[in-house]
């Protein structure tokens, strides 16, 4: 069984790969992909801290996680698609509407 | 070395390398594809830690469900490639300071921590993963906030419906 720190640490990983990717894409679906991996690095190390302590509430607590992000994830897309139906482009930098 | 660690180092570092094509690959396909195995090595490594139930949930509602609506909604907009060179460097760096701050203020802090963490894994682990007990513990314990998740759920769809329709009304 491998220890505690080294789930932590893939955790750490693929959340700062997640962040890296939302800072540096343009692209609105990678964007929000990326949040979704940054998600699931938070539920791993919810789950490793729930088996690792025998408690329940971890993995209840990643089940609502899931839930929230199957609800983000139409909420999310349907809002991409009205901005391509606006702006005929996904590209979060020409989204600059609100901007002086 | 056991099989469950070689297991778990194995799925690990799938996992990194496919998180690390998502964000470097120019095609948002070839990108929702990556981000699909990623999450596939991490329903992986969710059965080294013996949580059944979340990671045949993580299969089929993330793998599954959100990646085919990403995958679906990238066909419709039919994208060209992202050109992805870094016009401002000021930027970047700035960018790539912060991630690998972050990064290792993470790291240090499980470092320091280490010899409070649990040992091993709780030998009641293995009946906690399975789908009896986190069922049962989401119809009973948990039932109020398991009835809201539909209530987020049906505002979700309807929502997404609202914003998605040709006309706002």
């Amino acid at each position: 069984m491998a220890p505690l720190s080294h789930y932590l640490a893939v955790s750490a990983i693929l959340f700062v790969i997640g962040t890296v990717g939302v800072l540096f894409r343009r692209n609105a679906i990678i964007i929000f992909m990326c949040v979704e991996l940054m998600l699931n690095a938070v539920n791993l190390t919810l789950i490793a801290f729930a088996q690792f302590l025998g408690d329940q509430t971890g993995q209840i607590l990643v089940f609502f996680v899931m839930t929230v992000a199957a609800a983000e994830a139409a909420v999310g897309l349907a809002i991409i698609i009205a901005l391509f139906r606006n702006k005929q482009t996904v590209d979060v930098t020409k989204m600059n509407i609100l901007k002086w | 070395m056991p099989l469950s660690e070689i297991a778990f180092y194995v799925f690990s570092a799938g996992a990194i390398v496919c998180a690390l094509l998502t964000i470097t690959r120019k095609s948002a396909v070839v990108s929702a594809l990556m981000l699909v195995l990623t999450f596939c090595f991490l329903a992986a490594i969710y059965l080294t830690l013996q949580a059944q139930f979340l990671a045949v949930v993580q299969v089929a509602v993330y793998a599954g469900a959100i990646m085919v609506l990403v995958l679906f909604v990238i066909m419709l907009l039919n994208l060209e490639s992202e050109d992805i060179r870094v016009t401002n460097n000021w930027k970047a760096i700035v960018g790539i300071l912060a991630a690998l701050g972050v990064l290792a203020q993470i790291l240090a802090m499980i470092f320091l921590s280490q010899d409070k963490l649990p040992k091993s894994i709780n030998p009641a682990a293995a009946v906690l993963g399975t789908t009896e007990s986190v069922g049962r513990a989401l119809y009973t314990g948990y039932s109020f906030p398991f009835e809201m998740a539909s209530l987020i759920l049906i505002s979700a769809a309807v929502g997404a419906i609202i914003l998605a329709k040709k006309k706002l009304v």
